[in-house]
């Protein structure tokens, strides 16, 4: 498999060898956690992070936790996504307001890392919020810096402060004289691009830290960036002891998994993330969405979610009895249908799932679907003794039935016949010991 | 400052960190397991890729075995006549009149690229003409204009938001008609999953390939060394667009290794013909495979 294919095709291609295996023995859990470590690799994750999170993962997957409510492989994607989402930090974040104004927002990162638009994308969210907000232009060393930001500053309608090519503690003393003059409550500094390593850059920005005290100091880091973001987002933290990361460039192709090194490292809020090139392309950090980004498989979470809110512990539970004393009824039935059709479209459903979107046309879930809606349409035109007890059901019934529901007989007969099998596939099952819901197969 | 000199400073902290990583590796090691696992983190740390590091181990280990190599430090230059393989091509010397276009996304360092390919080839002796096609980012001309002073050498530019492929006519157009050696085409910065971006550059493409056939056309993807295995994809996307001849590997002065470069040269057999390791003016290097690898190590 080409480094090329997404994390999303690796990982459905290493759960589909676990499907309908039932039980997750300890050796599936390690082997399934080798590939995990391979494709987090190549979402490009720190290596000491995924050892890390690997060891956690196994743990958890390993123990009595998994094999509750969904299918194994389900449950391994669960597992590994709320691990996932719990390194990234809980919810979002927003930016510190001083108690007094005006609110200092120092930008800090590496060439490159998109700092000066960011600045403009901040500039329009506060001003949204009723703020009114300036930027100031302390990126003296890149040839025409100071010109893109007042060109970004201009797009956003708010005003840039600029000294030329001096002293950065002169630009920002002066900024907040201004500052005082013209009412704004906010100013975001930007600052030029630097490398980590460099003393002498790394020595100028910690200066206008400890001068100014900024309310906020964000590092700015490319969501592309690769093994290397654990470096810089140490230094710059060790150094700034910043209050946020912004990511930029999300709006790529990249998996970023620079995202979950660097909060594993500086265990720093991810604040904002850059979504576009215009100035409103700006969001605030969803650590859950980041986390089915990262594993590329938001659509498999998605069925997760759907199937955990439709059927609840309890119906499971019910479930589970009703199979066991074989109680298992026409009602129930139709319930399930109900269920179902309450996870969403069939067709979508089934897209939705890994491995198995391939092998079904779309044609063959059509029909399903309409399958789905006869059976319905049959059932409710039986009688509640009926459903309760299929038994009653003879040829006179059936053709009411097949009167009430605008079927016809044969109809009738095919979803009793379907109906007794899986009565019987469920009394295997509950049969076979407490595998309970788990394995439980819908037969439509 | 000479060339070499320039190339072991820049380098410097990358071969900190990557060289001392392997010299333990290599000291006084058997090779085992163990150490076959060290260096797998080692080539991984470095952003090579999951598979391009599998190739280069498997490859290593095979030699070893071929060449019953059991001492660390054989296995050291074994190891790097590698990576040397992995990442060495032939490029074609240049001819003139030349025409470069440098593609990329967003922040890799296209511009400051430009301006020193400028310097590059005026101290081969060669004139130059700048084209600001980079129409789309807040003062990426005027940052041009900046270069182009420095480099003394002329540009072509246009208005901001004005149509890119015609600051290229242009531009050759003018290189045509005072007989410029070297047309240099500065792009704005897109990622690589933006259709309709990369369908501009693809009509700039077109417009070089349509006015200037008699001309060396070279087409050059930047990309930052800091960044991971979404350089594949970058790649994959630009060269789709218009045929990739080479990479400027950018900002080797950090920490960061480049090591993606290995897993490009599997995946596309795309060679990096310069290197960056600073700002200034002079700090762009045509790449040496050896030479790089014998830094690193």
């Amino acid at each position: 498999m080409g480094a090329f294919s997404g994390l999303s095709e690796r990982l459905s291609h290493i759960f589909s060898k676990m499907k309908n295996k039932g039980k997750l023995t300890e050796l599936e859990v390690k082997q399934a956690m080798r590939e995990v470590r391979i494709a987090l690799l190549e979402a490009d994750v720190n290596l000491s992070v995924v050892k890390q999170f690997v060891n956690n993962v196994s743990e958890k997957a390993v123990g009595d936790e998994i094999l509750k409510g969904l299918n194994p492989s389900q449950q391994v994607i669960k597992v590994v996504n709320e691990e996932l989402i719990n390194i990234m930090g809980g919810s979002h974040s927003k930016i510190n307001i001083a108690d007094k104004p005006p609110t200092i927002i120092l930008m800090c990162g590496l060439q490159g890392s998109g700092k000066t638009t960011m600045c403009g994308k901040l500039a329009v969210m506060l001003r949204k919020q009723g703020k009114n907000p300036m930027l100031v232009a302390c990126d003296i060393y890149r040839p025409a810096a100071i010109k893109q930001l007042q060109v970004v500053g201009k797009n956003a309608n708010v005003p840039v402060f600029e000294m030329g090519q001096v002293n950065p503690q002169k630009i920002v003393k002066g900024a907040l004289k201004q500052a005082e003059h013209n009412n704004n409550d906010v100013l975001i500094v930007d600052t030029a691009g630097r490398l980590h390593i460099d003393e002498e850059l790394m020595d100028e920005i910690s200066g206008l830290k400890k001068s100014f005290n900024p309310h906020e100091i964000l590092l700015v880091v490319d969501s592309m960036t690769g093994q290397d973001a654990v470096n810089v987002a140490s230094k710059f933290n060790e150094v700034m002891d910043v209050t946020g990361v912004v990511l930029t460039k999300l709006d790529g192709d990249t998996r970023g998994g620079a995202a979950l090194s660097i909060r594993a490292v500086t265990g720093k809020p991810i604040k904002f993330c850059g979504i576009g090139e215009k100035l409103s392309d700006i969001e605030i950090f969803y650590p859950d969405r980041m986390a089915s980004r990262i594993l590329g498989m938001g659509d498999v979470l998605t069925l997760i979610e759907k199937a955990q809110s439709a059927f609840s512990e309890e119906e499971a539970l019910e479930m589970q009895k009703k199979m066991r004393s074989n109680s298992f009824t026409l009602e129930d039935y139709l319930a399930q249908m109900e269920k179902m059709k309450s996870m969403g479209d069939m067709s979508q459903m089934i897209s939705m799932i890994p491995g198995l979107a391939g092998k079904l046309g779309g044609k063959n879930v059509d029909i399903d679907e309409a399958k789905i809606a006869r059976s319905k349409a049959i059932i409710q035109s039986m009688t509640i003794k009926e459903r309760r007890n299929p038994e009653l059901i003879k040829s006179s019934q059936k053709k009411r039935i097949a009167m009430g529901s605008g079927t016809s007989v044969q109809d009738i007969n095919a979803l009793l016949k379907q109906f007794t099998q899986t009565q019987e596939m469920m009394q295997k099952m509950s049969n076979m010991g407490k595998r309970g819901m788990r394995g439980m197969k819908f037969p439509f | 400052m000479g060339f070499f000199e320039k190339l072991i400073q820049g380098l410097k902290r990358t071969k900190e960190a990557f060289s001392k990583k392997l010299y333990q590796l290599f000291k006084g090691r058997e090779l085992n397991d163990e150490f076959y696992e060290e260096l797998e983190n080692t080539l991984i740390t470095s952003d090579l890729g999951v598979e391009a590091t599998e190739q280069i181990i498997e490859e290593f280990k095979d030699e070893c075995f071929k060449q019953k190599i059991r001492k660390p430090e054989d296995a050291k230059d074994l190891l790097k006549s590698i990576m040397v393989d992995a990442i060495n091509y032939d490029i074609d010397e240049y001819s003139y009149p030349l025409v470069i276009l440098v593609a990329g996304v967003n922040g890799v360092g296209k511009t400051t690229a430009l301006g020193k390919l400028a310097k590059f080839f005026r101290n081969k002796g060669k004139s130059v003409v700048l084209a600001a096609a980079d129409t789309f980012r807040a003062a990426a001309s005027e940052q041009l204009e900046v270069w182009a002073d420095r480099a003394k050498v002329r540009i072509i530019k246009h208005e901001e938001g004005s149509d890119p492929a015609a600051v290229v006519f242009d531009a050759i157009k003018s290189a045509k008609a005072k007989g410029t050696d070297v047309v240099l085409i500065d792009t704005a910065g897109r990622l690589q999953n933006k259709k309709n971006l990369m369908n501009e550059l693809g009509k700039i493409n077109k417009v070089v390939e349509r006015e200037y056939p008699e001309a060396d056309y070279r087409t050059y993807i930047v990309i930052d060394a800091t960044t991971g295995q979404n350089a594949l994809s970058q790649v994959e996307a630009f060269d789709e667009i218009i045929d990739m001849d080479g990479i400027i590997l950018n900002k080797l002065d950090g920490t960061a290794k480049g090591g993606v470069v290995f897993a490009i040269s599997v995946e596309k057999e795309l060679p990096v013909c310069f290197i960056g390791v600073g700002e200034g003016i002079d700090d762009l290097l045509e790449f040496d495979a050896k030479f790089f690898i014998d830094e690193l190590f």
